[in-house]
C-alpha cells in the first residue's frame, strides 16, 4: 500500500488525479477501521493531515447561495463545529456531539462523513436539513464542482464524487432559525445511529428542512413532511402568529417523516422500530424547534 | 463498612497494618494501567519471533472435503502451514470433557473454528498465506434451537453417536435433577393457593474483555516450550497444552503474561496450543494476538438460555413448590458446561426456602458457538428467572416485592434444595433491607436538563419528554469456588530473607491476576501475618504448584488461603529459630513492625537480625473443605465449599415511548465475610454489577442460523460511564468460620441479581412482562421480534 502525503492542496489534487483509487485519509476515525477490521484494502492513502486549510473554516457570502455562509474545511473536527460553531450551524454541532467519543469528535470530520457516504454518518441528516443550497465543493485538477447536498448521496455508501476529485469544503448557509437533531442509540454513548433525524426551520423562505438517517439506503429527506408542514405553517399564518402548531399536524408530520424511510431489520434495530422512532424523534424535534421559534418570536416583539 | 462483624477464627497473633488487611492499598499494577503502560500480553516482543494466525471457518455446520495447504507453504515469508494431521501428540483438549479438536478435522462444528494455522515473519504475510489455503466444505443444516438439537434422529448430531464424549447422549453434554421435599406432584400443587408460571430467554452474553487473547511461545533448548500468556489457570492450561504437543508436563513451562479482563473468557485455551504447535515446528518464538473480531469467535461466551418456572405459594406468601427447567446452550464444544448445568441446577431456587423442589438443568450441544465460564456461572441465568417469578408472585398476593423475598429468604441453617445445610451467615433478608433503606436518588429535574441525566443522553432523543421511573429489587445466591468434589486447591510459597539490613517477604503463586486484585491481598496478608514492610510478589509461573483458576470468586479465599498458611509456617519457623537461639518461652509472640514481640515482655529482637544471612522458604497447599458430587437423579449432596449473597436495588428512568433506558442508580448491599481490601470490595461489587446492567439492556451476541452477527465493539454493546450509573454499596462483614479470615468470595454475587433489579425496574416504569435480557428498545414499543 503507498502512502501519499502531499503538502500543499494542488498536491493533494495531483496525487488524486495520479492515484484515483486512492483513499483520502484525514482523522482515520472511520477509514482505519475499516483497514484494522481488513474489511479494505485500498492501493494507497492519502493523506490530508499536512493540508492545514482543510482544517479551517471562514464565514462569508458566496455566489449562487443566499445569506451568510459557512464554508467549513471537510477536516475541521466535530468538536470544534460543536465548539466554534453551534450558533451557525446548530444542528450539524448537535450531531457532531453525537459522533462516537469525546476522541472521535477530535479528530472525526464531516469531510469524513461524506467521503464514506454510509447511512448511518451523523453529518448527513444536519446538512440535509440545512436547506437545498448545502453546496459540497468536490475539486480535482480539472477544476471544482458545487455539488447539492441533495445529489451528493446516490447508494449505500457511494456519493457522486469523481475519482480524481476531492472534498475540500462544505458551504452551509448559517441557520436562519432553529435547528436539532436526535439520534437513536442502544446505550446512552458511543453509538452507530439505529436511526437519526435532522430538522431546521427556515423562516426566511418559509420552508422546513428535514434529514433522515440510517433508515434507508442513504441518507435523504422527507420531501412530503417538509411540504406538508411548511404548508400548514404557511396556510395557517403560524409563521407570523406564532401559534401552536397543534397535535394533528405534528402527528401527521412524524408520520410522513416514517413514510418516507425504507428502513431494514438489522443487528441494530428492527425496520419496525426504526419507523416507529423516526416519528416519536419527527415530532419531538419539531416540537422543540417550533418552541424556540415562538419563543424568539415573542422575545423580538 | 458495617459494624457487625464476628471474628472468632482470626487469631490474634496477626498484627494490625495500614496495608495489611482491611487496609485498601494501592494496586500495584493501577497507576500503570491507568496511564497506559502496563505490559499486557499482546505486548510481548522477541527477536527472531514470527506472527501466528489461525484460519477460520466461514460456516457454522459443515463437512471438510479437503484442505489445500500448497499454495501457502510457498508464499514467501511463511515458516509454517499446521493442520490437523501435523498434530504430533493427542488431538483433542478441553477443560473437563476432551471433545475439542486443536485444529478441525472433518466436520467444522461452529462459526470460526479453526482449521489451520500459519508461522510468518509478519502479521501481513500471515494473512496472505491463509487467504491462499483452499478449503473445500459440504455445507451441512445447521442444529441451533433446541427443538433441533433434542431431535438429533430428525435434525443430526453435533457429535455423532461414535464421537460423543459428554455426559449424557445425543446433543445433550449434561444434565442435572434437583428433586427435594415431595418433588413437585399434584397434591403438592394442590398446596399452594396462588401459581405462577413464566418462560424466560436469556441471550448470549460476552466477557468483552479489552486485552485480546495474546500470547508469545519460546521453543526452549531441551525441547520443551516456554509459553507467556494471559489466562486464567497456568496449570490447567498447561495440563491441556501438554498432550497435544507430545510433551512431558514438565517441558512445558507456562509464565502470566499481562492479562487484559478474563471474566471466564480465558478459562479455557484460545491460542495457546497454536503457538505451541507453531513454535515446535519452527524452533522460534511465534506470537499470536487476535483481532478484536477474532476474539469474539476466539472465547467462549455465557450460555444463553431459555428457563420455564413454575411457583406455587400460600396465599400469606410463603413459597410451597417451584417446578423449573433450564435448558443452556452450551455450543459445539463442552468447555464449562457441566459445571455451569450444576450451579444453576442446584443455585437456581435462589435464595429462598422452598419445601418441595423439581428442577431440571441440562445444556445442550448445538452448532452455536461454545460457551463456558462467565463471572456468575450458571447462577446469573436462573436469578433472572427466579427473581421476575418473585415480583410476578408479589404483585399476583399484592404483597411489597422486597417484603416477600424477606418473608421466604433463607438464613443460617437452612437447608438447599440440594439437601445442604447453610453453615455460616446467610443475611438474605438483611441485605435487602439495607438496600432498601439507601436513600432514593432524587426526581428527575426538567427545569434543568442535562441530555447527559436522561435516556439517549447527548443523542438528543428527549427534553423530558416519556421519561418514566421505575424501581426494582432483586437478590441472588452464587456459590464460591469449585462445587461438587472439585478438589481446586492452592498453592503458595513465601520466602523471608534480609534485603539491605530489612526483613523482605516474597511471595510466590501461579495465580493469574486478572484484575481481580489478588497481587495486592497477598502483599497485605503477608504484612499482617509476618510484621513486614516489603513485601515482593513473584512473577506467576508454573515453577510452584497449582493455585487453580481465577475464577468461581474462589481467589482470595484459596490462594489467599494459601499465602496466609505459607506465611504463619514461616512465622512457626521463625519463632522457633528465635526460641532456639534465645531460649524464649513466652506464649505470647507476634511480629510487629520487623520485630519479634511478646505480648508481655516487649519488643524481643529484630527480625532482620533474628534471620541474619538465611531465608525460611516454605510452600504450603490450601485445600478447602470436601465436597461431594450432586447425586444424578435428586440433586442431593454437600456440593459447595459456600454460599455468598447480594441485593440490588435499580432505579431506571425508561424513555417509553422510544424504549430507551437509563439507570439513574444502582445501589447493592453485600456480605463479604471480611473485607480484606474494602477499596478492592467495593469495586469488584460496582464492577460485578455493571456487568449485570450490560446484561439487563445491551449485551448479547447475536447469533443466526450459527452464524455471529455482531463481533465487533461496535455492534456488541457494553456500558459506557454515561451508562454506568452511582452505585452505594453497602458492605457486610459476617465471618464464616470456615474461610481464612471469615472472608466470603466477592467477585461474581454482584452480576447475579443487578440483571433482574434493573428489569424489574423497567417493568415498574412500563408496565410490560419482559421476559427476556437484554431488553432492546423493540421489546418496549412493541416493534421487533
Amino acid at each position: 500500500m503507498e502512502f501519499l502525503r502531499p503538502a500543499t492542496w494542488d498536491e493533494a489534487l495531483a496525487a488524486k488525479a495520479e492515484h484515483p483509487s486512492a483513499l483520502p485519509i484525514s482523522g482515520g476515525t472511520d477509514v482505519m477501521v475499516e483497514l484494522n477490521f481488513d474489511r479494505h484494502r485500498p492501493s494507497a492513502l492519502l493523506d490530508l493531515n499536512r493540508i492545514s486549510e482543510l482544517t479551517a473554516w471562514e464565514s462569508g457570502r458566496f455566489e449562487g447561495q443566499e445569506g451568510e455562509v459557512i464554508r467549513l474545511g471537510a477536516a475541521v473536527p466535530y468538536a470544534r463545529i460543536t465548539r466554534e460553531l453551534s450558533r451557525e450551524l446548530p444542528g450539524l454541532a448537535l450531531a457532531g456531539n453525537t459522533v462516537g467519543s469525546p476522541q472521535i469528535r477530535n479528530r472525526g470530520s464531516v469531510g469524513g462523513n461524506l467521503g464514506g457516504a454510509s447511512p448511518a454518518g451523523d453529518a448527513h441528516p444536519a446538512l440535509l436539513a440545512a436547506g437545498r443550497d448545502v453546496l459540497v465543493e468536490a475539486e480535482s485538477v480539472r477544476g471544482t464542482r458545487l455539488i447539492p447536498i441533495d445529489e451528493f448521496y446516490v447508494g449505500v455508501k457511494r456519493n457522486s464524487l469523481e475519482p480524481d476529485e476531492l472534498i475540500r469544503a462544505v458551504r452551509i448557509p448559517v441557520a436562519d432559525g432553529p435547528q436539532q437533531f436526535s439520534k437513536i442509540g442502544t446505550r446512552n454513548a458511543m453509538v452507530i445511529a439505529v436511526c437519526a433525524f435532522g430538522i431546521a426551520l427556515h423562516p426566511k423562505n418559509g420552508t422546513v428542512g428535514t434529514g433522515i438517517g440510517s433508515a434507508a439506503p442513504t441518507p435523504r429527506r422527507a420531501v412530503e413532511a417538509e411540504e406538508f408542514i411548511a404548508g400548514e405553517l404557511a396556510e395557517r399564518g403560524l409563521w407570523e402568529s406564532g401559534a401552536l402548531i397543534g397535535p394533528a399536524a405534528i402527528q401527521r408530520f412524524g408520520e410522513l417523516v416514517t413514510a418516507a424511510a425504507s428502513p431494514i431489520d438489522d443487528v441494530r434495530g428492527t425496520a419496525a422500530y426504526r419507523r416507529h422512532a423516526l416519528a416519536v424523534m419527527a415530532r419531538r424535534t419539531l416540537t422543540w424547534t417550533w418552541n424556540e421559534y415562538t419563543q424568539s418570536l415573542r422575545s423580538a416583539a | 463498612m458495617s459494624q457487625i462483624r464476628t471474628e472468632k477464627n482470626l487469631q490474634n497473633i496477626t498484627t494490625a497494618h495500614p496495608d495489611g488487611i482491611g487496609g485498601s492499598p494501592l494496586r500495584p499494577d493501577g497507576i500503570l494501567k491507568v496511564k497506559g503502560e502496563f505490559a499486557y500480553s499482546s505486548d510481548m516482543w522477541h527477536e527472531d519471533m514470527l506472527w501466528g494466525m489461525a484460519l477460520r471457518s466461514p460456516h457454522a455446520h459443515a463437512k471438510i472435503l479437503s484442505v489445500d495447504i500448497t499454495e501457502a507453504v510457498k508464499h514467501p515469508g511463511v515458516q509454517a502451514v499446521m493442520t490437523y494431521d501435523d498434530i504430533p501428540g493427542s488431538k483433542f483438549y478441553g477443560l473437563e470433557i476432551k471433545d475439542q479438536p486443536a485444529l478441525a478435522t472433518g466436520k467444522i462444528r461452529y462459526h470460526g473454528e479453526a482449521i489451520a494455522i500459519v508461522a510468518a515473519d509478519h502479521p501481513e504475510t500471515a494473512r496472505r498465506a491463509l487467504a491462499k489455503i483452499k478449503v473445500e466444505y459440504e455445507l451441512l443444516p445447521t442444529i441451533t434451537t433446541e427443538e433441533q438439537c433434542l431431535d438429533p434422529e430428525t435434525h443430526g448430531y453435533v457429535h455423532e453417536p461414535s464421537e460423543y464424549k459428554g455426559h449424557a447422549s445425543g446433543n445433550i453434554v449434561h444434565s442435572q435433577k434437583v428433586i427435594s421435599g415431595l418433588g413437585v406432584t399434584d397434591e403438592v400443587r394442590a398446596l399452594a393457593d396462588v401459581v405462577i408460571k413464566g418462560d424466560y430467554v436469556v441471550g448470549m452474553q460476552d466477557q468483552a474483555f479489552l486485552g485480546p487473547e495474546s500470547g508469545m511461545a519460546v521453543p526452549a533448548e531441551d525441547g520443551g516450550i516456554d509459553l507467556y500468556i494471559a489466562t486464567q489457570w497456568l496449570h490447567v492450561d498447561r495440563e491441556q497444552i501438554a498432550p497435544v504437543l507430545g510433551l512431558p508436563e514438565n517441558k512445558v513451562r507456562l509464565t502470566l503474561a499481562g492479562v487484559g479482563g478474563a471474566f471466564g473468557g480465558r478459562e479455557d485455551l484460545s491460542m495457546q496450543i497454536h503457538a505451541c504447535l507453531l513454535a515446535q515446528r519452527t524452533g522460534k518464538p511465534v506470537k499470536i494476538v487476535y483481532s478484536r473480531e477474532e476474539s469474539f469467535f476466539g472465547h467462549v461466551h455465557r450460555h444463553p438460555a431459555k428457563l420455564t418456572y413454575e411457583t406455587g405459594a400460600t396465599r400469606d406468601g410463603k413459597l410451597v413448590y417451584c417446578d423449573a427447567r433450564i435448558v443452556l446452550d452450551g455450543g459445539a464444544y463442552a468447555s464449562a458446561s457441566p459445571a455451569v448445568v450444576g450451579n444453576a441446577a442446584s443455585l437456581g431456587m435462589g435464595p429462598y426456602e422452598i419445601p418441595n423442589v423439581n428442577m431440571l438443568a441440562v445444556a445442550l450441544y448445538s452448532n452455536n458457538p461454545s460457551c463456558g465460564a462467565m463471572r456468575g456461572f450458571g447462577a446469573v441465568q436462573a436469578c433472572f428467572a427466579y427473581e421476575a417469578q418473585m415480583d410476578k408472585l408479589a404483585a399476583a398476593l399484592d404483597i411489597d416485592p422486597v417484603e416477600l423475598r424477606q418473608l421466604n429468604a433463607v438464613e443460617q441453617g437452612s437447608i438447599m434444595p440440594t439437601g445442604q445445610e447453610i453453615d455460616s451467615p446467610a443475611p438474605v433478608a438483611e441485605l435487602l433491607r439495607r438496600v432498601k433503606a439507601l436513600p432514593l436518588p432524587p426526581a428527575l429535574d426538567t427545569t434543568h436538563l442535562d441530555v447527559r441525566d436522561i435516556p439517549g443522553a447527548l443523542s438528543n432523543t428527549s427534553h423530558g419528554e416519556g421519561i418514566v421511573r421505575g424501581v426494582g429489587y432483586a437478590v441472588g445466591i452464587k456459590n464460591v469456588g469449585f462445587s461438587e468434589g472439585f478438589d481446586d486447591y492452592s498453592t503458595a510459597r513465601v520466602r523471608l530473607e534480609v534485603i539491605g539490613g530489612e526483613p523482605v517477604a516474597m511471595v510466590h503463586t501461579a495465580m493469574a491476576e486478572v484484575g481481580q486484585g489478588g497481587v495486592t491481598v497477598h502483599g497485605q496478608i503477608a504484612r499482617t501475618e509476618l510484621g513486614v514492610e516489603r513485601v515482593t510478589i513473584h512473577p506467576a509461573n508454573t515453577e510452584v504448584g497449582s493455585a487453580g483458576s481465577t475464577s468461581a470468586s474462589r481467589q482470595t479465599y484459596m490462594t489467599g488461603g494459601a499465602v496466609k498458611l505459607a506465611a504463619e509456617a514461616v512465622r512457626n519457623e521463625l519463632l522457633a529459630l528465635g526460641r532456639k537461639r534465645y531460649g524464649w518461652d513466652y506464649n505470647d509472640l507476634s511480629l510487629v513492625g520487623g520485630k519479634v514481640v511478646s505480648a508481655s515482655a516487649g519488643a524481643l529482637v529484630p527480625i532482620a537480625d533474628l534471620l541474619g544471612d538465611s531465608a525460611i522458604d516454605l510452600t504450603r497447599e490450601h485445600h478447602h473443605r470436601p465436597t461431594v458430587p450432586f447425586d444424578k437423579e435428586t440433586g442431593q449432596g454437600f456440593g459447595h465449599v459456600q454460599y455468598t449473597f447480594c441485593a440490588h436495588r435499580a432505579v431506571v428512568d425508561v424513555d417509553v415511548e422510544l424504549g430507551l433506558v437509563k439507570v439513574v442508580e444502582l445501589a447493592a448491599a453485600q456480605d463479604v465475610g471480611k473485607a480484606l481490601n474494602p477499596l478492592s470490595v467495593v469495586g469488584q461489587i460496582q464492577g460485578g454489577s455493571t456487568q449485570g446492567l450490560g446484561l439487563a439492556v445491551m449485551e448479547e451476541i447475536v447469533v443466526k442460523d450459527g452464524k455471529v452477527r455482531n463481533p465487533s465493539f461496535t455492534d456488541y454493546l457494553i456500558p459506557t460511564i454515561l451508562d454506568t450509573p452511582p452505585q452505594p454499596v453497602d458492605v457486610l462483614e459476617l465471618a464464616d468460620e470456615h474461610a481464612p479470615y471469615g472472608l466470603r468470595g466477592v467477585g461474581e454475587a454482584p452480576t447475579l441479581s443487578s440483571t433482574p433489579a434493573v428489569v424489574a425496574a423497567i417493568r415498574q416504569a412500563t408496565g410490560l412482562a419482559l421476559n427476556r435480557v437484554p431488553v432492546r428498545p423493540e421489546h418496549l414499543t412493541g416493534t421487533g421480534e
